[in-house]
């Protein structure tokens, strides 16, 4: 009898090895592509920084940190063009403003402004998704949508490695294989759904293995080498605007800090397991050393840069806490496209109540 | 008597539900070794071991339609649900699986399983998080939805949960988590799903809450009676579903006068429900219209402008000021 068995995990795709060296082909970017990815990164992380901090101080509420993380989002978001859609989790602030989104807006959104969860109007990214794998069926709807309407765009989500236990996962994926849909389903393996670690989430080697059962191509990336997250990513976006169809992309990566402020991974993480990828697989320390070794960066300009980057974040920290209040009626306005009678009653009380409470204070 | 935070309460129901009866189990997303997201389950996997208390794949439809199914084959799961904002990922598995398959199979199967679930707002939690979701199950037939509101009633009415026959959704404010401490009796009591409390007794005005706005309801009621002299009723509803329309409607029979709050959005809230109930069977004894405080008709808004969204003291002092002088 035959059985089918899942293959052998085939090993992690790298451009780059630890010391930044490379060990595959490396993509043919302009340097200044090179160096813009960089610079997105290190604004990433003092972005993600600075605002696990903020959180501390009580300035902004709860936040999803991805430090860790950033060559898989800054790789994955460098093949997009302004066109694509994107469709995030929570997590993918480094890759979102990498795209346009003003730092600002993040920070308001953890502010809980409601603000924050506006896009720049010439994107096409959606507000964060706070439901776990949501997005993965919206993105299928709007990469279908592309298809129908001849356009050369595709849509791409992005999700975690716990997201993929997920019945919308197991849908997505179904039906964008069925429909040929131009979509990428970007995974972010970085080991951990809150507490329960990727060996106890699934029981498959790989992520990227389970679009076999699918019919669609499955690709399995370093996500701490920001070049073999490019070419991972390049590969399926290429395919869907070829028509090739939906592709899953699986970048292994870590989480470095807790899942959300509002976490204490010490309890259940090893700090063993933290130390290695903290030390030995920093995504930026990788990329570094590669572009020195490329003779294109030097210290002098590694120490402008961070110092560019927190002065980047100073202005947006300043711009978010000076944006004006959020004006209660918000709730209201935006629920219909035309506010229904019931409505536009409940928001005359809501103000009255509102400005009487003022007058008190 | 010991007094404990509901958590706590909640904590040790489920620990005695485990030590009383090995059919007794907990899963769930983190309720295992983190011991869930709000320490609810602390220390039982290290207690009673990964097979009685366990870490799930991320998946709230497989959760709870595997607990229908342990259930149906002899366990007695009880299932979490990390924020109620996610049950709409298991809606099926509840409304369309485990509160009808009793029904379905003529009495033949049932799914005594517990859903816990914790809700609500006034916490700054990120989107879908906070809301008030206990009417789409108060309208889901073979369903029993419990709202505790102090740790008193939180374990006894747990207790009770998972010794009941039939599904029971077991809805916890997160408000109250930590608000305040309360006496818990050390010993297995239940508190009868199905029996509303009078919290305070009365004579001008019944205020009907449940839940999160059970202290809201009781505030408001101490400062109308300080500053208008109002003798406010209140009553915890404690369960949604099964309904206590009785204690209800003696209530109404005294004071002739009602104010519902509730954090749910109103239209279709459970209020509407309690509204009509009085209306049915206590028509004659009112003496005033009905009046709900309950949040608005909007999805739940986003932390900066919440403490204005949600029922306040404010409001309800002012409801029930109108109904008394009406
Ligand atoms: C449907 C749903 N269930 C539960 C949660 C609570 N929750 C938020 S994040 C998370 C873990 C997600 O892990 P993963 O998909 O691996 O993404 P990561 O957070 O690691 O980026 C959980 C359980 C949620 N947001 N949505």
């Amino acid at each position: 009898m035959e059985v089918y068995r899942a293959d052998e995990p085939k090993p992690l795709y790298r451009v780059l090895d630890e010391e930044g060296s490379p060990v595959g082909p490396v993509p043919d970017l302009a340097e200044d592509r090179l160096v813009g990815m960089y610079r997105g990164m290190v604004l990433a992380r003092t972005f993600d920084e600075r605002a696990l901090n903020l959180q501390r101080q009580g300035r902004i509420g709860t936040y999803a940190p991805f430090s860790g993380q950033e060559a898989a989002q800054i790789g994955s978001f460098a093949v997009l063009e302004k066109d694509d859609w994107v469709f995030p989790s929570y997590r993918e602030l480094a890759g979102l403003i990498y795209h346009g989104l003003p730092m600002e807006r993040a920070l308001l959104y953890s502010m809980g402004h409601p603000d924050g969860a506006k896009v720049p109007e010439d994107s096409r990214m959606f507000p964060v998704q706070i439901v776990i794998a949501s997005q993965l069926l919206h993105a299928v709807g709007a990469g279908w949508a592309c298809r129908l309407k001849g356009e050369r765009s595709v849509a791409v989500s992005y999700f975690g490695d716990g997201a993929t236990s997920e019945g919308d996962f197991h849908e997505a994926l179904n039906l964008a294989s069925v429909f040929s849909v131009p979509v990428v389903f970007f995974c972010q393996n970085n080991g951990w759904a809150i507490s329960v670690p990727v060996s106890h989430q699934m029981r498959s080697a790989t992520v990227a293995q389970r679009a076999v059962a699918y019919g669609i191509e499955g690709i399995r990336v370093d996500g701490n080498d920001v070049l073999a997250v490019y070419e991972g990513m390049l590969r399926a976006v290429d395919r869907a605007r070829a028509g090739e169809g939906p592709t899953l992309v699986e970048a292994v990566t870590y989480r470095l800090g807790p899942h959300t402020t509002a976490d204490d991974p010490t309890r259940y993480r090893d700090e063993e397991e933290l130390k290695r990828w903290r030390e030995q697989r920093d995504p930026i320390v990788r990329f570094r050393k590669f572009l020195e070794k490329r003779g294109i960066w030097s210290e002098e300009q590694e120490r402008t840069e961070w110092e560019r980057a927190r002065r980047m974040v100073d202005e947006a920290v300043v711009r978010a806490e000076s944006y004006p209040k959020a004006d209660p009626s918000f709730a209201f306005e935006h629920v219909y496209a035309l506010m229904t009678p019931d409505l536009s009653n409940q928001r005359d009380e809501w103000r009255a109540r509102a400005s009487r409470r003022e007058g008190m204070q | 008597m010991r007094e404990m935070t509901m958590i706590q309460a909640i904590h040790e129901a489920m620990k005695m539900a485990l030590e009383s009866d090995d059919r007794v189990m907990v899963l769930g997303e983190d309720v295992g070794k983190n011991g869930g997201v709000f320490r609810a389950t602390e220390g039982l996997q290290a207690h009673f071991g990964p097979d009685r208390v366990v870490d799930t794949p991320l998946a709230e439809s497989a959760i709870v339609g595997a607990a229908v199914g342990l259930a149906v084959a002899g366990m007695r799961p009880i299932a979490e649900i990390q924020f109620l904002g996610f049950i709409y990922e298991a809606m099926d598995q509840i409304a369309g699986q485990a509160a009808r398959i009793r029904f379905r199979s003529g009495g033949q199967y049932s799914a005594p399983i517990v859903i816990r679930a914790p809700f609500g707002g006034g916490v700054r939690t990120p989107e879908l998080h906070s809301d008030s979701l206990e009417a789409l199950f108060l309208h889901t037939p073979g369903l029993k939805v419990v709202m505790p509101s102090n740790p008193r009633d939180a374990k006894g009415l747990l207790l009770a949960a998972v010794r009941d026959p039939d599904p029971v959704l077991y809805l916890e404010p997160l408000k109250l988590y930590r608000a305040f401490r309360g006496e818990v009796p050390e010993q297995w009591y239940e508190v009868p799903i199905g029996r509303a409390q009078v919290v305070i007794p009365g004579q001008d005005v019944t205020v009907i809450a449940w839940g999160p706005t059970v202290p809201v309801a009781v505030r408001a009621a101490r400062s109308a009676q300080e500053a208008w002299g109002h003798s406010c009723e209140v009553i915890d509803l404690r369960t949604i579903a099964p309904m206590d329309t009785e204690t209800l409607v003696a209530s109404v029979e005294k004071t002739g006068r009602v104010v519902v709050v509730h954090e749910a959005v109103r239209s279709g809230g459970v209020g509407a429900e309690v509204a009509a109930r009085l209306a049915e069977s206590a028509f004659l004894s009112l003496a005033a219209p009905m009046v709900r405080v309950t949040g608005y008709d909007t999805p739940y808004p986003p932390p900066a402008i919440e403490d204005a969204w949600l029922p306040s003291v404010d409001r309800v002092v002012e409801a029930i000021h109108r109904v008394a002088a009406f």
